[in-house]
């Protein structure tokens, strides 16, 4: 398939829609407007639902309800909204439904602005909502690996009935870049694909079915009943830990003196510092989380050469994933922090500086 | 031998956990009974609220979800999106519709979402311990207006269904009362047009149960129900607000 030229907010509705996403609930916000808009043109075309709800908090609860029937849905907002739909997230995770979420994440706190940001990996990775959860957070660093990310999330939430988030932001959902489709799953294919929740899920009996009985839900009162259903839940994050853990390692060899951390929009700036430094002699490599929950920590251990000095951290915040990073590094060396905020972007630049002066030190 | 009392297929055996005297296991009733009347048991799906109705997912006897609080009528948005051959509920009571899930029940109306609401109003909250609603009387005791609900401070009990009645979708909205048996056979038809029109696709149906809760009310049951005949339907007229199946067909 020939590649399209495309923003991110729309390749990622594409793919979702590629992908069987035949539900999608949202509520407008800058910047993934376009997401929705394409939504808004396409699903009808596919006989899908397009929905646009009355706040984000009612997008997030049709979504709950459209995945207890076991149902490929989808929504999608920028960081404010994100907020909005914590509520929700945790009562998918507590009730065990598969969902996708995107979030084009912009400046924060509070209405901050629409510029590219990445002030929300702790809402992401550490919760967000209210109890003792996970999601399976992806972070994108191309339209392309955005658009790819699609499937890989459907995947990922039938097969631990957990919502997954795809954590991108206004730059990638924005920009415009070639983009080439996986190909496209057939309508029989989506049926095939719903069979497996018709243990669990919201659906008709059929004629000659054993009448069923299915409960979406979140509430256990019973104290000890709780505490067996998180245990479950948690068994469940171990095995996510073990089996979804991705990044990716540029330039990463034993001669490298500086090991770069970095995620998303971040770590193409760094990548481009990187680059020019290399040209000069200097051994710098880099280590990509893809996915960011969960946190490939051994890979970043692992990736601390003989030679390495400093760990050194890039990020659209004051300081977010660092702490990750810190607990993957376990002190061995010592790990730096610089990050631009408030939807100001750093340049190849200004990271290259900092990397010189690291050198220096 | 005849059968002429039996429980309704589409209840569950599970006991109810309602207070002596409350009136949702009759609300509960009424809709399993219309349900299992028009034959839809197979097909239909209902959505829980939280409030003491929070366990009705236990007590319906076909595929339910519990929602969280006001976001009943979201949540079964989603699910009649996702399954359009299945027929949707929401059973929510007066705090859980009329304050926090506002929002939801206004644009699940005014879309014309083709799902009836069960909506049950006792003028207080009843599973936090009774604390004033959306639909508490003026100068009715609760515990969070210990001196009277005051109008002049926290305004007037909200009239649902002649909220929704200026909406131009909504295709049924009636107000009826479970107060005495007459009443009660009356809700019984109006729960039955709904679980209809609902069947036949027409559109958005919405019936409100004018109810009592005698143990936050702190009345016996029979006292509660001459209480609320004598404050709560005065100003929560029951009738027919909006029918446009009648004539239509």
């Amino acid at each position: 398939m020939a590649k399209i030229l495309m923003k991110g907010n729309e390749a990622i509705a594409e793919a979702a829609i590629r992908s069987g996403c035949r539900l999608y609930f949202a509520y407008p916000i800058t910047p993934q407007s376009e997401l929705i808009e394409y939504m808004a043109r396409m699903m009808p075309k596919v006989n899908g639902t397009f929905l646009q709800a009355e706040s984000e908090v009612s997008a997030i609860n049709m979504v709950y309800g459209a995945a207890g029937c076991g149902k490929r849905v989808m929504t999608s907002s920028s960081s404010p909204g994100i907020s909005l739909k914590a509520e929700g997230i945790s009562y998918i995770a507590g009730a065990q439904l598969p969902c996708v979420i995107i979030n084009v994440q912009r400046g924060g706190p509070g209405l901050g602005d629409i510029q590219p940001a990445q002030g929300d990996y702790f809402q992401a990775t550490k919760g967000g909502g209210h109890g003792d959860y996970r999601l399976i957070v992806l972070a994108p660093s191309s339209v392309q690996e955005f658009a790819d990310m699609a499937s890989e999330a459907f995947d990922l939430a039938d097969k631990y009935r957990t919502p997954v988030m795809i954590l991108a932001d206004g730059m990638l959902g924005q920009m415009m870049e070639p983009v080439e489709f996986k190909p496209t799953l057939t309508d029989e294919e989506i049926e095939k694909l719903g069979e497996q929740h018709t243990s669990w899920c919201i659906h008709p009996n059929q004629d000659g079915d054993l009448k069923h009985h299915h409960e979406i839900n979140s509430l256990e009162i019973d104290p000890l009943v709780l505490e067996q259903h998180v245990i479950n839940l948690y068994k469940k994050y171990a095995e996510i830990e073990k089996n979804e853990q991705r990044h990716e390692e540029y330039n990463i060899s034993d001669d490298n003196e500086i090991l770069c951390v970095a995620w998303g929009t971040a770590s193409r700036v760094v990548k481009s510092a990187i680059n020019e430094l290399k040209a000069q002699g200097k051994s710098i490599g880099m280590i990509r989380p893809i996915n960011v929950w969960p946190y490939p920590y051994e890979a970043v251990a692992k990736a601390i050469g003989p030679k390495v000095k400093k760990v050194y951290v890039f990020e659209l915040n004051t300081g977010q994933m660092l702490d990750d990073v810190k607990i993957a590094v376990e002190g061995k060396v010592p790990v730096k922090f610089w990050g631009k905020v408030g939807g100001v972007v750093f340049t190849p630049a200004e990271i290259k500086e900092k990397l010189e002066e690291c050198f220096k030190e | 031998m005849e059968k002429i009392a039996y429980r309704p297929e589409s209840l569950t055996n599970t006991p109810f956990t309602y207070c002596p005297g409350c009136m949702h296991g009759v609300a509960h009733r009424l809709i399993a009974e219309a349900i299992d009347e028009q034959g839809l048991i197979n097909v239909m799906a209902g959505v829980a609220p939280v409030g003491c109705s929070v366990f009705a997912y236990k007590f319906f006897n076909f595929d339910m979800a519990q929602a969280a609080h006001g976001r009943a009528p979201a949540v079964a948005t989603g699910m009649k999106r996702a399954r359009p051959n299945m027929h949707v509920f929401t059973y929510q009571g007066d705090g859980d519709l009329a304050a926090i899930g506002t929002a939801e029940i206004v644009h699940a109306a005014n879309r014309g979402e083709h799902i009836s609401v069960f909506f049950v109003n006792n003028a207080i909250y009843g599973m936090t311990g009774g604390q004033m609603a959306p639909t508490t009387l003026p100068n009715m005791k609760t515990t969070t207006s210990p001196y009277g609900r005051d109008t002049d401070d926290i305004g007037f009990p909200i009239r649902v269904c002649e909220l929704l009645d200026t909406l131009v979708a909504p295709y049924y909205i009636e107000r009826v009362s479970l107060l005495s048996t007459p009443d009660i056979l009356k809700a019984k038809k109006a729960v039955s047009k709904a679980i209809q029109y609902n069947k036949e696709g027409r559109g958005f149906t919405f019936i409100e149960f004018v109810s009592t809760c005698p143990t936050n009310w702190g009345l016996d049951p029979v006292k509660s129900r001459e209480w609320a005949k004598e404050n709560m339907l005065p100003f929560f007229k029951p009738g027919i607000f909006r029918d446009k199946g009648e004539g239509a067909e």
